[in-house]
């Protein structure tokens, strides 16, 4: 009996809720048609804010956000204002294909640029944005290879590769140790977490170790990196002059430095890739964190005028997509605030060709995306001195400057110890990209883009 | 008034061994199909296609690998996943080292690669029972995704460990579109359900479930367990390679070891338990109940809430609603939501004259 009422009661549920999401989505739709006569640039954020990655993707996506509400906030893009739906991820790559496609289409909307922070959803989507016409930017991770733009012409890596960020973190330790040269017979360990974004720099490694005459212990930890008892154990019996941390998320990072600790192996012979090199990762480890090296992409930190800005703009609007005002200023909110800059400067740029205070389609915008270019003087109008280096993107070269900052923790806070960018060997990792991005285009039968047939 | 029985007569074997006995049922299972098969590519959008019809479909199948295992053999396993594993990849080697390989056969074949896979993890089913089996078949899970991930050539020495699938081809017609990806994955997936159902009704899946019921009294009445067993193994296994090939060819559209985790085969498990177990409808039931729930929940809160609510909060609360959903069904209806529509049909045979 108790099962047939709850049953009823279920169905009338159902009913009703359906009916209700069905009117308020047809309400919505109206909505969005008004929305189009008053200019609106539509984005979807793929975001993931539950989970194991959690702090990563509230950092990152609130950095989105919040930059884009201050562009809003300063009168739009030539008038044109920004609007955006979120769909959360989990991190997991089924749930991004689905985000994907729920967010491609809005009412009469288009979504053109896809930034799922997460390797694994970009390698699901990266055979669909071709047709979809939607540039996957891959902001600091994802395909090294779809630098080359002929093979890739939707995919970027906007900011540094995996692969440039080895070479250059390799450049540095050499500069450490005072030169190349000395490189020669020194042991260089690669912890990694084991999946493909860990074995993503091993190519680039191999090669440096032949090149430069160090010798390379490559340890992987399994998926979710917490067990490491037997790696360090590894490392301990190597006794490496520098280990290299290419972990993800709070748990194995803060692992491998409190394993660190327990081995007495220096804190300050440990450089970590920009994933392992967040406030996040470091503040679970306490005082064992203290002078570990991490790699920045986009160095921490409030002193930048964007920055400033948006925290006045914005926060002082009470708009701010942070539940935690302090976050302001952090490794992944700093990547986030970028990441959308890239996003507004593409849309200016292809306005700026196609039509100011027009909506752009995506042809327009990856145009605009091509045609980047942040020169110093560029770099201080938009208020990122020291926060981006300067680049250009173009057809061929779909990624940016390939540099990197280092930075050491004093237990609170990151400082920049490499006042200028750190370069990472471009043109052997150009040869590399070429050859990845060929061996792709001849197995899935690509025919290359014509870049000189482009303008 | 509905499914109205007075009056039939069944003459013949034949009729009474029919799947839908009743006429009504019949209707409505044609009418299913027809919509299923000639309505819902035309009129579905990309999204429903990609998004949620065929994961959908491709979860059906895995769940029903999991119940002819778990719930007709009574088998406890939780290596559905890695089962899939073996599947997808076979089916990336098939059709890369074999020239000319046409499609159907790899799945086929990638199939038969995990019911072996499957034979070898189900040997310790012949001496441990229960949840202890169920920890034994988490080995395979691990090792599965484990060899994998170590041996290079699986993956064709791909530096990045994420491999492309290749396009779907059979005789020379290329299933590109969302459309024609989904009717191939539907056509799949309703012949092995068809089997399924068939197998469950017959001589096998009695000796199944005389072995799930009490292992020592099948014997006694001259079930021998150990071939009884590895043959749900076996079939169980067959149904996760199939999938397993489809969701990486029909719907991923990548292969990597790591996207089939222990996390999937729980999920796997939860369809069965949440559908109802020893079900074929419930295998359906429960994949969508577990696959397309949450993003009902996320769909509906985004459009009544939209940007009024912080995301963080939104994206907390759908997981908590989907929680108490679960266990709003577990204890309204514990043998699934099969048995919720079975009770639905008794209650239409004496609607709106119940006594």
């Amino acid at each position: 009996m108790f099962a047939s009422r709850a049953l009823k009661r279920a169905v009338a549920a159902l009913v009703i809720g359906g009916t209700l999401a069905a009117g308020i989505g047809l309400s919505k739709e109206v909505q969005a048609q008004a929305a189009a006569a008053k200019l609106e640039q539509y984005f979807g954020i793929p975001s993931f804010r539950v989970g194991p990655f959690a702090a990563a993707g509230t950092g990152f996506f609130g950095g989105i956000i919040d930059y884009l509400t201050y562009i809003n906030m300063t009168g739009g893009v030539n008038g044109v204002q920004l609007t955006w739906q979120e769909c959360e991820t989990e991190y997991i790559p089924a749930r991004g294909i689905e985000c994907y496609q729920r967010l491609l289409k809005r009412g009469n909307q288009q979504m053109h640029i896809f930034e799922p922070l997460s390797t694994p959803i970009a390698y699901g989507v990266l055979n669909r944005v071709d047709d979809d016409r939607v540039i996957l930017t891959q902001y600091g991770y994802g395909r090294s290879d779809a630098a080359d733009g002929r093979v890739f012409p939707w995919v970027f890596a906007t900011l540094t590769s995996y692969w440039s960020g080895a070479s250059a973190m390799i450049n540095w330790i050499a500069s450490r140790e005072g030169g190349v040269a000395n490189l020669k017979g020194k042991t260089i360990t690669h912890l990694y977490l084991d999946n493909a974004y860990g074995r993503e720099p091993l190519p680039v490694f191999r090669a440096l170790a032949k090149q430069m005459g160090f010798t390379l212990q490559e340890v992987p930890v399994a998926v979710p990196g917490i067990e490491q008892t037997s790696q360090w154990l590894q490392i301990r019996q190597a006794k490496p002059d520098w280990v290299i941390l290419w972990g993800f998320g709070a748990g194995m990072n803060s692992t491998a430095i409190t394993s660190a600790a327990r081995i007495n192996f220096p804190r300050d012979r440990m450089l970590g890739i920009w994933w392992a090199a967040s406030e996040e990762d470091m503040i679970p480890a306490g005082d064992a964190a203290k002078g570990f090296f991490g790699v920045a992409n986009v160095p921490s930190g409030r002193q930048f005028r964007v920055v400033q800005e948006i925290e006045k703009t914005v926060y002082g609007a009470n708009r701010g997509n942070l539940q935690d005002p302090k976050r302001i200023g952090t490794i992944y909110w700093n990547r986030g605030v970028t990441a959308a800059i890239f996003w507004v400067e593409a849309m200016r740029n292809a306005q700026a060709r196609y039509g100011k205070g027009q909506v752009m389609n995506g042809d327009q915008l990856r145009w605009g995306f091509e045609n980047i270019n942040l020169t110093a003087v560029r770099a201080k109008e938009l208020g990122i001195e020291g926060m981006l280096p300067n680049f250009r993107l173009s057809c061929e070269h779909h990624e940016g400057a390939g540099v990197i900052k280092v930075m050491q923790w004093d237990g609170t806070r990151w400082n920049t110890v490499t006042p200028d960018w750190v370069s990472s060997d471009r043109k052997m990792i150009r040869t590399m990209v070429e050859e990845s991005a060929a061996r792709y285009a001849a197995e899935q039968k690509i025919t290359l883009r014509d870049c000189s047939k482009e303008k | 008034m509905f499914y109205r029985e007075a009056g039939k007569f069944r003459t013949s074997y034949a009729q009474d061994a029919q799947i839908f006995p009743l006429g009504l049922d019949k209707v409505m299972v044609g009418a299913l199909l027809v919509f299923a098969f000639l309505i819902v590519p035309n009129i579905a959008s990309q999204y429903w296609l990609i998004a949620l019809l065929i994961p959908w479909l491709i979860f059906s199948l895995v769940a029903l690998g999991q119940n002819i295992l778990t719930g007709y053999a009574g088998q406890l396993s939780l290596g559905s996943a890695g089962f899939m594993a073996v599947g997808a990849f076979a089916c990336y080697n098939f059709l890369l080292r074999v020239d000319g390989m046409p499609f159907l056969a790899a799945v086929a074949l990638s199939g038969v690669c995990a019911a072996a896979v499957g034979i070898v993890f189900g040997l310790p089913s012949l001496r441990i029972r229960g949840l202890y089996l169920a920890v034994a078949t988490l080995a395979s899970q691990f090792f599965i995704v484990w060899v994998l991930d170590k041996f290079g050539w699986f993956k064709n020495y791909d530096p990045s460990g994420v491999i492309t699938a290749q396009p779907i081809v059979i005789l020379g017609y290329l299933f590109d579109s969302a459309a024609e990806k989904y009717v191939l994955v539907a056509a799949i997936v309703g012949v092995l359900a068809l089997a399924a159902k068939n197998m469950v009704r017959s001589n096998i899946g009695r000796s199944w479930m005389a072995v799930r019921d009490m292992d020592v009294a099948a014997e006694v009445i001259g079930f021998r367990p150990m071939p009884v067993k590895l043959l749900a193994f076996a079939i169980s296994s067959f149904y996760c390679g199939v999938a397993g090939a489809l969701f990486a060819f029909a719907y991923l559209g990548t292969v990597e070891p790591s996207a089939f985790n222990i996390d999937m085969s729980f999920r796997i498990l939860f369809m069965i338990i949440i559908g109802g177990v020893a079900s074929i409808l419930g295998s359906f039931l429960g994949a969508a109940f577990i696959l397309l729930l949450p993003i009902f929940l996320s769909v509906l809160f985004h459009t009544v809430f939209g940007n009024a609510v912080d995301a963080s909060m939104l994206s907390a609360t759908e997981l908590i609603v989907f929680g108490a959903l679960i266990i709003f069904f577990l204890i309204v209806e514990p043998h699934g939501l099969a048995r919720l529509w079975q009770v639905t049909k008794e209650k239409l045979r004496l609607w709106p004259f119940p006594h």
